[in-house]
């Protein structure tokens, strides 16, 4: 894969392609962009037909060890590896080892494994398992085995030492195994960024993950609800500081628009896209405004208008680390008796498949009455909003308007809790 | 009047009719250039309009050994080609699946539930809504059931009176009365191209004087049903036949509800546990009394034997939750029986579920694939529901495809040969039931 920017503001965001993605290296992704997020290959809810109605798909598709680690013995079998085993084709698989949505229990982490949860039960998982995973998948690009469990508050230094050390001792395996396994000649390996909340790990993590052969980074262990933004964007800006400016940075377990933002600021590109999944979740749709206008007095106006008919006022995660359940300001909440009536779409000119063919009411009802296509409908349209989110903030990095973009985003929020940014 | 015929093998039969006065009117007109709102002021349309009736029925044609028929269903929003199974949508959705994907598959007309409608969102705001058309934008046909069902379904929670039936709502412990007047408002307010009368149904294990208490009332309430239709000229009400599993009171209700001018009769109160044995013979009777100009909905019958079955004796519509319920415990449909996705042996098989299916779930996935999605996304249950809408649709299709073509019966052979691993495991009611009709299995 190659990183080619087109646009770099100085120590912060970075516009561009990542281009020669894939075994014969045709597929390219914009950047910054989020992957297409799935469980076991599947965009949640989704099969073929629904996914397809989404005009724009990620050119690349995650899959997470937690979701098919369990069916190593039926991919070996297979012999072709998770694309053609899910039904996947032209697009560029990536596997990654947590889902980012189904946050683990901790505790089962040593210094030569790490575990993973499928349907079953714990999954323990080696280098050597973790490698021989990796040759049943044939993914195009993977991250390298990794201890992000830093994320609990109070976790001590010590800790937070040891999963810098064991996950570069992890890569060094891995990349060792990765280079003697046939199968996997020509997929690219990330390497993976830790350091909990300690800048000094975070700096030494990326020091030393950067000096590998790797193709591209991961950065771990900053999970939405493991800390708040301000010091996110610290510990980010201190990290890709010492990352090589041509390799793309992958940020795990951040997906709100507000986050993503400051985020990409900060230096990141690549996000995984299970935040429009947790919105559909609960029963919620995205309806944020991606509209950049020059007057921000009449975007606030505007703003105003919608709030009439968003939900009521959520506390957006700050205060609160651990739950990612939780309702932010981007979003309506369908499940309100208000929506019982209304019989708009669920945003006004949006293109998507819910929007073009159902209203608000029909949508409250399904959710009411526990009904499957609510799922499927939420899912659509929550991920059509999302990817347009990031065309807007990569058009914004090109016109030089992203702080309008923030000032938008964060407006949202502030009005809402009623606090200065 | 022009055969319709679909090339064999063809998962969607796509129905081209030529004859319907209605269409062939307007599409006329507006080919002349004239503007469409000029044409729906203009008097003489309207005329035309009023005089077309909401449901017309077009024998294509018959089986010369058995009673099945294949006929053109014309209503107002598509024709449906029939013998036709309907997917049930019980409260304004396919589960899981998208109108789209409904339409994609081919399917001209699915069922919609009043009780549960009624309840959730209400009629009112299915009105304000457009109707249920337009409330779950579905553009083809509708039909829903009266509430009359969840009689029986739901009977710790229902009374019935002369009055009409009392149901404790599950949702809020509120007492409703659904009468004959209140299932019509409900259903006009749906806006359904077919309505079910209300009936008095009674399971059809009970015995005794109940039934034919049962079946008079459903002939009155049939009545009352037919003064109460706000929408005759669009909306089709439909009666249900009832009886029991007693002749006598089956001929009765046939004779005096056939007095009746409804666009179409359904063969109620059966597909509820009684013996196949009685069931059949009563399909048959009633078809024997059924007038063969307007269509045979037989409700709640939706397994492949039962569907095969029923057509050779003569019905033209089916309904059931069986097909679309069944997928979302991973039992997918085929023409060998059916194959638990979910179990330890598919695992690692990595055939589609039917290698000869055309189906969007059969060309692009496998059973082991599915086997594995089931344990972490609720889209394996739409693959399969997808598929088993497609395998329904499908037999019925060939069944059509087979009548029209002079050679039912030896569909129905080869079906039957494919379906059981041998003769001797053909059930016996199905087997009398066929030679009834003069087909003998081996």
């Amino acid at each position: 894969m190659k990183l080619e920017l087109s646009r770099v503001v100085q120590g912060g965001s970075r516009l561009g392609v990542l281009k020669g993605l894939g075994r014969t290296g045709q597929h390219s992704l914009d950047v910054p962009g989020c992957l297409l997020y799935t469980r076991c290959g599947s965009a949640p809810h989704l099969t073929q037909d629904t996914l397809h109605t989404l005009s724009t798909l990620p050119s690349v598709t995650q899959v997470t060890l937690s979701t098919i680690a369990e069916h190593q013995e039926v991919l070996e079998e297979c012999k072709d590896g998770f694309k053609k085993f899910a039904g996947l084709h032209e697009t560029v698989l990536y596997c990654s080892l947590h889902d980012p949505a189904a946050p683990c229990p901790t505790g089962h982490t040593t210094n030569k494994t790490v575990s993973v949860w499928g349907s079953g039960g714990r999954i323990e998982l080696s280098v050597a398992k973790f490698m021989a995973l990796q040759r049943a998948v044939r993914p195009d690009w993977y991250q390298s085995m990794a201890d992000g469990e830093t994320w609990q508050e109070n976790t001590s230094r010590k800790r937070v030492r040891k999963s810098v050390d064991r996950t570069l001792a992890h890569l060094d395996e891995c990349l060792l195994v990765h280079h003697n396994t046939q199968e996997l000649e020509g997929v690219e390996v990330f390497g993976v960024v830790e350091g909990g909340d300690i800048l000094e790990e975070r700096v030494r993590s990326a020091r030393e993950t950067a000096k590998r052969p790797v193709s591209g980074f991961c950065l771990d262990g900053l999970q939405t609800g493991s800390m708040n933004q301000s010091l996110r964007t610290q510990l980010i800006t201190a990290v890709t500081q010492e990352l090589p400016e041509d390799k793309p940075r992958l940020l795990q377990g951040v997906g709100r628009p507000d986050e993503v933002l400051a985020c990409v600021e900060a230096g990141v590109d690549l996000f995984e896209s299970f935040f429009p999944f947790q919105v559909t979740e609960r029963g919620c749709a995205l309806c944020f405004s991606l509209d950049v206008s020059p007057d921000p007095e009449l975007a606030v106006l505007r703003d105003d208008e919608e709030r009439d008919t968003a939900g009521e006022t959520q506390e957006n995660g700050d205060l609160n680390h651990s739950d990612q359940t939780q309702m932010t300001s981007f979003e309506i909440d369908l499940n309100e008796k208000r929506y019982h009536d209304d019989f708009r779409p669920l945003v006004e000119g949006c293109g998507c498949y819910c929007c073009r063919n159902h209203q608000r009411a029909y949508l409250h009802h399904l959710l009411v009455t526990n009904e499957l296509l609510a799922g499927v409908l939420l899912m659509i349209h929550n991920a059509a909003h999302y990817h347009a989110f990031f065309a807007a903030l990569r058009e914004a990095l090109a016109d030089g308007k992203l702080d309008l973009l923030k000032r938008r985003l964060l407006g949202e929020r502030r009005a809402e809790t009623g606090t200065k940014d | 009047m022009q055969n319709t015929t679909a090339p064999i093998g063809q998962t969607n039969c796509q129905l081209q009719v030529h004859d319907v006065t209605f269409s062939s009117n307007m599409a006329a007109a507006v080919q002349s250039g004239v503007n469409a709102e000029t044409l729906v002021n203009n008097m003489s349309v309207k005329k035309a309009l009023a005089a077309v009736p909401p449901l017309t029925l077009q024998i294509v044609a018959e089986c010369p050994v058995t009673k099945a028929r294949a006929c053109d269903l014309i209503l107002p929003h598509s024709a449906v080609s029939t013998p036709v199974f309907m997917p049930v949508g019980t409260q304004g959705t396919m589960k899981g699946i998208t109108v789209d994907q409904l339409e994609g598959l081919g399917c001209q007309i699915c069922l919609g539930n009043t009780y549960h409608l009624g309840m959730r969102p209400g009629p009112e705001l299915i009105e304000k809504a457009n109707g249920l058309h337009g409330f779950m934008n579905w553009k083809r046909n509708l039909l829903t059931d009266s509430g009359g069902f969840q009689m029986v379904s739901l009977v710790e929670l229902s009374e019935v009176t002369e009055e009409g039936v009392k149901f404790k709502s599950p949702y809020d412990g509120k007492e409703i009365l659904l009468s004959p007047e209140k299932s019509i408002s409900i259903q006009n307010s749906l806006g359904s191209d077919i309505m079910m009368q209300l009936d008095d149904v009674v399971s059809s294990t009970v015995t005794g004087p109940r039934v034919e208490e049962a079946m008079h009332r459903s002939i009155r309430w049939l009545d009352r049903c037919i003064t109460a239709n706000k929408n005759p000229h669009k909306q089709n009400l439909f009666a249900i036949i009832q009886g029991g599993l007693n002749a006598e009171l089956r001929k009765a209700c046939l004779h005096e509800m056939t007095k009746r001018n409804v666009p179409g009769f359904a063969i109620g109160g059966l597909s509820g546990g009684e013996e196949k044995d009685d069931f059949w013979r009563m399909v048959t009777l009633s078809t024997d009394y059924l007038p063969p100009e307007k269509p045979r909905y037989l409700m709640g019958v939706g397994y492949a034997v039962d569907l095969v079955v029923c057509v050779a004796l003569g019905c033209d519509m089916f309904d059931c939750v069986f097909p679309t319920r069944t997928a979302r415990f991973g039992s997918a449909l085929v023409p060998w029986g059916s194959l638990q996705v979910k179990q330890k042996q598919y695992a690692k098989d990595m055939q589609p579920i039917d290698p000869d299916c055309q189906c969007a779930t059969c060309k692009r996935h496998s059973r082991a694939y599915l086997h594995a999605l089931f344990k972490s996304d609720t889209a394996a249950m739409h693959h399969i529901t997808v598929h088993n809408i497609a395998y329904q649709l499908t037999l019925m299709c060939s069944v059509r495809q087979s009548i029209v073509e002079g050679r039912f019966p030896e569909f129905i052979r080869t079906f039957m040969k494919r379906l059981f691993p041998s003769p001797d495991q053909y059930p016996s009611w199905a087997v009398d039931a066929l030679a009834s009709v003069n087909v003998t299995l081996e």
